[in-house]
């Protein structure tokens, strides 16, 4: 894991030493709330609808037990006793006090943790893959150039102050688990025929109101090339991105006006000036930043206690057939704790959660544990004997839930819980569906499901990119949630298609099951997943179940 | 008055030639100083060439959050400009590093902002060159 170097401590040592004078001068005036809103905002402040928030950095999703157990400590001594795991790689506390903020900080600096970029107009928390340096489908572990996007986005001089947010997101795997095609700028480790390694840049994806799949802006970047050239790419958004309508802002709209290749041009020009000012640090300091990501120190031990309880356990072979991934040593696997038990709000853990996390991360798996943007905690690195006893102290304390990648597997943006913009509830919407097929007992045979639910327009549950999207608006005042269908976020992102007419808030998880139970219906076989259904047989069908009194007045 | 902020802090105008917009270049040709105003969205590509015969760009910041004049500094750095360059208008003082990094010499504030984010604050944020990932990357 990166450990910070004196140069990042003393940097991280004066940013909140800066923050403390901030949030003092605002108390005494010398600082409007206007003034103040950026400031804080780069910190990781917001005002939400009951209180501020602080939303945490989790840098491409990496911590050891020591982190997480910091995390705990500052849920009990600054916020109500948990945090709230977000869909960017962030944890965000729902109840500070503004004069408690700077001691949060310096509590998070005791761990080589920020919460630097967490919001507001600039670049944002770099994210990555949750299973890299662990995935058999990797090129190479993503997390080192993160590392060094993340040095070198923070506190740029020149992209404070955007036309709006920058999202960056870095893969390096057959496999999309970063929604890369979802990011204002993603960075793709690729290898060419050649056998040489480079970078594949997209540029001007992104969901909100006007959903957007990235672009190949540059197939195949030369290694040493990539941070003047990401630079170009925000010096050419910071001059052309519009600044007269907050809903134009985005580099996705400045893509999709000016054309892919007017862009391409002039980045172009833009990095013919910005790569010489590198003379080659960046290289050095990427080697220095790799040499922190070895491989675990692997054990090698008999796999017996794994095989018995397999064998004996059903609850424990189910959490394992669900919750397991394959991981490049044979004799370890990946594992996914579910923040998803059915009826609890997606993505929460309390303090107790987390320290049962980071004691078991200690304990079982190499001490590193990872943050998926689908909300869950991941152990990268288990020897597969320890599985049984990892899931018997998860089960004490609610965190055994085998449902990773199923129905109630569901993204939820925090929505009018919490939310300032929200239109309509997300969380309870989770939680009622979540529950109804867990009483119908049917997500197993279900199978792969991903449904996410935005409670705006701004779409942070990513409901563009669930096989089910599911998105709260108003109507008039009154809740009113639509439906979309056949959404991807992985390698092969789409966005989803409106289904018709929206459902009111009793209505929504009745139609939501009608179309789930349609579906089994309709699938070839049980291993013909939702999505490869729905985009076999289009949209009709679906459609028909979810609308059956239109159906019947067609026929009448 | 407006107020003239460096890195020893506060002081007053000793430009005294006047400025100029960007559209009024041609016809100054001549003159012995010239100080050319730029619009917050203006392409300094507009420049390329004449930069040699200018003495000072002044670079407007119609609002702290219209972070556009800090890439328009950088960029006239970056085409070789080498006389003096001002950001002028609402800068606060938690921008001065950020605008002393990217190649402005000063900003220039009002007596009202001046009042409101007085000296002290400027000079905290006056030892620029410490803790900057980007000096750092470009080694
Ligand atoms: S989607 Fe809307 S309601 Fe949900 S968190 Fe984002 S802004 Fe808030």
């Amino acid at each position: 894991m990166y450990k910070y170097n004196d140069f990042d401590e003393a940097f991280i040592r004066a940013r909140t030493a800066q923050f403390r004078k901030q949030v003092e001068r605002r108390v005494a005036g010398n600082l409007t709330e206007d003034e103040f809103k950026p400031l804080r905002l780069m910190n990781g402040l917001y005002l939400q609808l009951h209180a501020y928030m602080l939303r945490v950095a989790i840098p491409y999703g990496t911590l050891n037990a020591r982190q997480m157990r910091q995390l705990a400590y500052i849920a009990d001594k600054w916020d109500r006793g948990y945090g709230h795991f977000t869909t960017r790689q962030n944890i965000q506390f729902n109840w500070p006090r503004l004069t408690d903020v700077p001691d949060m900080l310096d509590a998070l600096a005791d761990v080589e943790m920020h919460a630097n970029q967490t919001s507001g107009n600039t670049i944002r928390n770099v994210t990555s893959d949750h299973f890299a340096g662990a995935a058999v489908d990797e090129i190479e572990d993503p997390r080192p150039v993160a590392e060094l996007l993340r040095q070198w986005s923070t506190d740029h001089p020149e992209f404070q102050f955007l036309g709006r947010k920058f999202k960056i997101a870095v893969g390096a795997s057959e496999h999309d688990r970063a929604v890369l095609k979802a990011h204002d700028l993603a960075v793709r480790i690729v290898r060419n025929d050649a056998g040489e390694t480079g970078y594949e840049i997209l540029v001007g994806g992104g969901l909100g109101r006007t959903p957007m799949i990235g672009k190949v802006l540059h197939p195949f970047l030369p290694r040493e090339d990539l941070l003047p050239y990401v630079e170009a790419v925000l010096t050419v958004y910071n001059t052309l991105g519009r600044r007269d309508n907050k809903y134009k802002a985005r580099i996705k709209i400045t893509v999709h006006e000016n054309g892919i290749d007017t862009i391409r041009a002039l980045v172009d020009e833009q990095f013919a000036l910005i790569r010489p000012t590198f003379s080659g640090y960046d290289q050095e300091l990427l080697e220095e930043i790799r040499a922190h990501f070895p491989e675990p120190d692997y054990v090698k031990a008999p796999l017996d206690a794994f095989e018995t309880a397999y064998e004996n356990d059903p609850v424990f072979r189910s959490w394992a057939d669900t919750n397991l991934s394959a991981h490049t040593n044979p004799d370890y696997a990946i594992a996914t704790i579910s923040l998803k038990k059915h009826g609890q709000t997606p993505g929460d853990a309390t303090s107790e959660q987390m320290r049962v996390m980071a004691d078991l991360a200690e304990a079982f798996a190499h001490d590193e544990l990872r943050i998926s943007h689908e909300q869950n905690v991941i152990l990268p690195h288990v020897h597969k004997s320890h599985l049984p006893a990892i899931h018997a102290r998860l089960k004490a304390v609610g965190l055994a839930t085998a449902n990773i990648g199923l129905v109630s597997d569901i993204i939820a943006c925090p929505g009018m819980d919490y939310c300032a913009l929200a239109t309509a509830r997300s969380i309870p919407v989770a939680q009622q569906i979540a529950t109804r097929f867990d009483e119908l007992k049917l997500e197993h045979e279900i199978g792969e499901l991903k449904i996410k639910i935005s409670g705006c327009i701004n779409a942070c549950g990513h409901h563009h990119m669930g096989h089910i999207g599911i998105l709260g608006l108003d109507r008039a005042g009154v809740e009113n949630y639509q439906i979309t269908l056949g959404g991807d976020g992985s390698e092969n992102a789409a966005i989803g298609e409106r289904a018709g007419p929206g459902f009111a808030y009793d209505e929504i998880v009745p139609a939501i099951e009608r179309l789930v139970l349609g579906y089994l219906d309709l699938r070839e076989s049980p291993e013909e997943t939702f999505l490869q259904a729905y985009r076999r047989l289009g949209a009709e069908p679906f459609k028909a179940v979810l609308y059956p009194e239109a159906k019947t007045k067609n026929a009448a | 008055m407006s107020v003239i902020v460096t890195d020893t802090g506060f002081t007053t105008e000793d430009w005294t030639a006047g400025f100029i917009p960007l559209a009024d270049l041609p016809a100054n040709d001549a003159a012995p100083a010239i100080a050319v105003d730029l619009a917050s969205d203006s392409d300094p590509a507009a420049l390329a060439g004449r930069l040699q015969d200018i003495d000072m760009i002044r670079v407007d910041f119609p609002s702290f959050a219209d972070g556009r004049g800090f890439t328009i500094a950088k960029r006239l750095r970056q085409m070789g400009f080498q006389g003096r360059l001002r950001a002028r208008g609402h800068v606060i003082s938690d921008q001065y590093a950020m605008a002393r990094r990217v190649g402005f010499d000063e900003v220039e504030i009002s007596e009202e902002l001046a009042a409101r984010q007085p000296e002290a604050e400027w000079l905290f944020r006056a030892d620029w060159q410490a803790n900057d990932y980007q000096a750092r990357l470009r080694a």
